[in-house]
């Protein structure tokens, strides 16, 4: 309980905030009331810090610079348009996603070997870490294409040069002899694989046969 | 209860009704809507943003970017809460960001925190009776406010502002600036006080009375 005496000046000063605030307890209160009724200076005190939540508190006393408004607005629209921009529905999903769906499979079979043209030999060996821009030699009716100068080549008459990678590309494979060291030679060395290496050769039997005759 | 406080709550209702309705229309994408849920607060959230920054460009920029985050975020605004105290509360984070950021902050000395713990005794003890509203329709007397409250030190002025001019209340206030709530009423005292001083020449001055429609100057 507070005790009406011993609210001084000092004290009211002290809680004049926290009873504008209606933040003290009820002794407290009616104590400052009456204080407030005895001491003019306390009174004036109290209207004035009234005064200046009053003002203070008024809208009107908010100015913002010219053109906020506008440039707040603006902003914010540019915002909500970007923001706004309607959610893909199911038909505009489709196209961007089938023609991800395309490229990756154009991707796929690319990579894919069934894409890769028939071998001119069911026997032949693809090769592995062929140059692809190794220069090499075909000829017409043959099945396989051959460093320059190998001594096995069918058709000299029809030969031409290209690179590793074209001649794959039109089913051409390794010649069993001069690009030995790009096959698997211990396919090539077994032998089944020497079977088939008479085989692989197909037209190329003859080359074997000339090459040795 | 009275009949103008029936018509001022009914009229409450309905703007918070507007608001609920408002916010929840954005919060299902309809974001044209956004800048009219906010053009009630822009006025405060800028108010808020020039106590701490003292800068009109910077306080302008730092609203904007507020609001844009307050945008950005609006689907985690709950409806417990207070959306112009989730406004101010957003726009003072920015604010002292952006001060933090610019390292304008002047260290306060030990002095200004011992003024902090000493009470402050009025020096104006005139007499008071209540100024109308109405002074505030003239330029000068806004200006003669505005002038004073920039005169405070910058945390009695903050606080000041939020509690007074954005009407949070004392723990938001401490929430917004992270301090103590009994910081906040410290802080409060001093401001009040203070400005009530400062302002006590200008009522003795009557520029508070002298109302555009005084004896001898009436528009009609």
């Amino acid at each position: 309980m507070v005790n009406r005496e011993a609210v001084n000046c000092e004290l009211v000063w002290h809680e004049i905030s926290n009873y504008l605030e209606g933040d003290v307890d009820a002794a407290l209160r009616v104590a400052m009331d009456e204080h407030f009724r005895t001491c003019q200076r306390c009174a004036s005190v109290l209207e004035g810090t009234r005064n200046v939540v009053r003002l203070y508190g008024d809208e009107r006393m908010i100015e913002v610079p010219a053109g906020f408004s506008r440039r707040l607005e603006k902003r914010l629209a540019h915002s909500a348009r970007v923001s706004s921009r309607p959610w893909p529905t199911w038909s505009t999903w489709l196209v961007p996603v089938a023609a991800m769906a395309l490229i990756a499979g154009g991707v796929r079979l690319a990579n894919s070997r069934t894409f890769q043209p028939a071998l001119k030999s069911e026997h032949a060996q693809t090769g592995h870490d062929i140059p692809p821009d190794m220069l090499v030699v075909v000829s017409a009716g043959a099945n396989l294409f051959h460093a320059p100068g190998c001594g096995v080549i069918h058709n000299k008459d029809k030969e031409r040069t290209l690179t590793a990678k074209e001649a794959m590309r039109e089913g051409y494979v390794p010649c069993l002899r001069c690009l030995r060291k790009y096959l698997d030679t211990a396919a090539v060395g077994h032998p089944a694989a020497l079977g088939s290496e008479a085989s692989v050769e197909g037209d190329a039997d003859d080359d074997l046969r000339g090459g040795t005759r | 209860m009275a009949e103008a406080d029936m018509v001022l709550n009914n009229a409450g209702k309905a703007g918070t009704t507007r608001e609920q309705d408002l916010i929840a229309r954005v919060q299902r994408g309809q974001n044209e809507l956004f800048y009219e849920l906010v053009q009630p607060y822009e006025r405060r959230v800028y108010a808020a943003a020039l106590a701490i920054l003292r800068n009109e460009t910077d306080a302008e920029d730092v609203v904007q970017e507020a609001m844009l985050k307050a945008f950005a975020n609006i689907r985690q605004f709950r409806a417990e809460a207070k959306f112009s105290t989730w406004l101010i509360q957003i726009t003072v984070n920015e604010a002292l960001m952006r001060r933090r950021r610019e390292r304008t902050v002047v260290m306060e000395g030990i002095d200004d925190r011992r003024d902090e713990e000493t009470d402050y005794t009025p020096r104006e003890f005139a007499d008071w009776r209540e100024i109308p509203s109405e002074s505030l329709e003239r330029k000068e007397v806004r200006q003669r406010l505005a002038e004073a409250l920039a005169t405070l030190d910058r945390k009695y002025r903050e606080v000041f502002v939020l509690r007074d001019m954005e009407q949070l209340n004392i723990q938001e206030t401490a929430e917004a600036l992270g301090i103590s709530v009994a910081s906040v009423k410290t802080r409060l005292l001093r401001a009040r006080l203070m400005l009530r001083d400062l302002l006590a020449g200008g009522w003795e001055q009557g520029w508070f009375s002298r109302l555009p429609f005084e004896k001898g100057n009436k528009p009609w």
